[in-house]
């Protein structure tokens, strides 16, 4: 039954997460792409002063899926990594958290445009 | 009743109607939120499936979060060059924008566009157009909290 509480969780959290976005785009006109920049930094600061942690573990993917998520790990990496190698660690920690995410969307992106070609939209 | 208090009631029918209309299931914004919630709700169940499945692999926590990623993003890109992910997203609105999928297609779409003017200028450079802000911003925020961090841990 755990499963089944785990997955029900990150349904509800993560469709709440969605929802706020919708509004934001049907109400403010902002388009799709600030939305994400937003939604990262306010995930990045959400991390930083320690509220975005318990939301993780409960939500679990409810809360790392969406892009508030991949700024909670941006955050996450820089503290962690300025515990580990100090002073540095400010301008590695974010984007080495971020590195595989960043790699794979720019690989996987790349192989499309190789493969396939633009249709009308 | 003279003119003036007809003329408030009228108004405040007025302001009735636009709250019922807000609230109403049928109003767009009702329906587009009902979308968002089920469809971004079903993404993040699918991750938290496969969350599960990699843990139970043996995966640490930070290696099972990049896993799910790397899937979602690679479905994500496999969608947008299909031609489909447009169309899903149609009817998702937010909730495929919000999700990492979101990001993938943002990076895949200008990366299929643009291939048509070179592969250097065209897709190599074209490809973050739209990502670009979120990595810029992100990382500045990133560097922000890490310089925050570093003086608080100095101070104590």
């Amino acid at each position: 039954m755990d499963l089944f509480k785990d997955i029900f969780s990150a349904f509800w959290v993560g469709g709440v997460i969605c929802v706020i976005g919708q509004i934001l785009i049907d109400k403010t006109k902002l388009q799709p792409g600030r939305i994400l920049v937003l939604y990262v930094c306010l995930g990045c600061i959400l991390g930083a002063v320690g509220i975005y942690k318990p939301i993780v573990d409960y939500a679990g993917a409810g809360a790392t899926v969406p892009l508030t998520g991949f700024g909670y790990n941006l955050a996450k990496g820089v503290m962690e990594e300025i515990d580990s190698s100090g002073f540095l660690g400010i301008f590695t920690g974010g984007l080495k958290a971020a590195a595989g995410g960043i790699s794979g969307a720019v690989v996987f992106s790349w192989l499309a445009a190789v493969i396939f070609e633009p249709k009308g939209k | 009743m003279d003119s003036s208090q007809y003329k408030k009631q009228y108004e405040k029918q007025k302001e009735y109607d636009k709250m019922v209309k807000m609230a109403s299931p049928n109003s767009p914004i009702f329906m587009d939120c009902v979308k968002a919630f089920v469809t971004g709700g079903l993404i993040c169940a699918f991750g938290q499936i496969l969350k599960n499945y990699f843990s139970s692999m043996g995966l640490s926590q930070d290696d099972t979060g990049l896993a799910v990623s790397l899937i979602l993003i690679a479905i994500a890109v496999l969608l947008t060059g299909l031609g489909w992910f447009g169309k899903i997203g149609k009817f998702c609105g937010a909730g495929t924008v919000v999700p990492i999928t979101g990001f993938a297609n943002s990076v895949a779409s200008p990366a299929i566009e643009f291939k048509k003017e070179g592969w250097v200028f065209g897709l190599g450079a074209k490809m973050f157009q739209v990502a670009d802000p979120v990595i810029v911003y992100g990382t500045t925020t990133s560097v922000a909290v890490g310089i925050i961090y570093y003086i608080v841990g100095l101070v104590r």
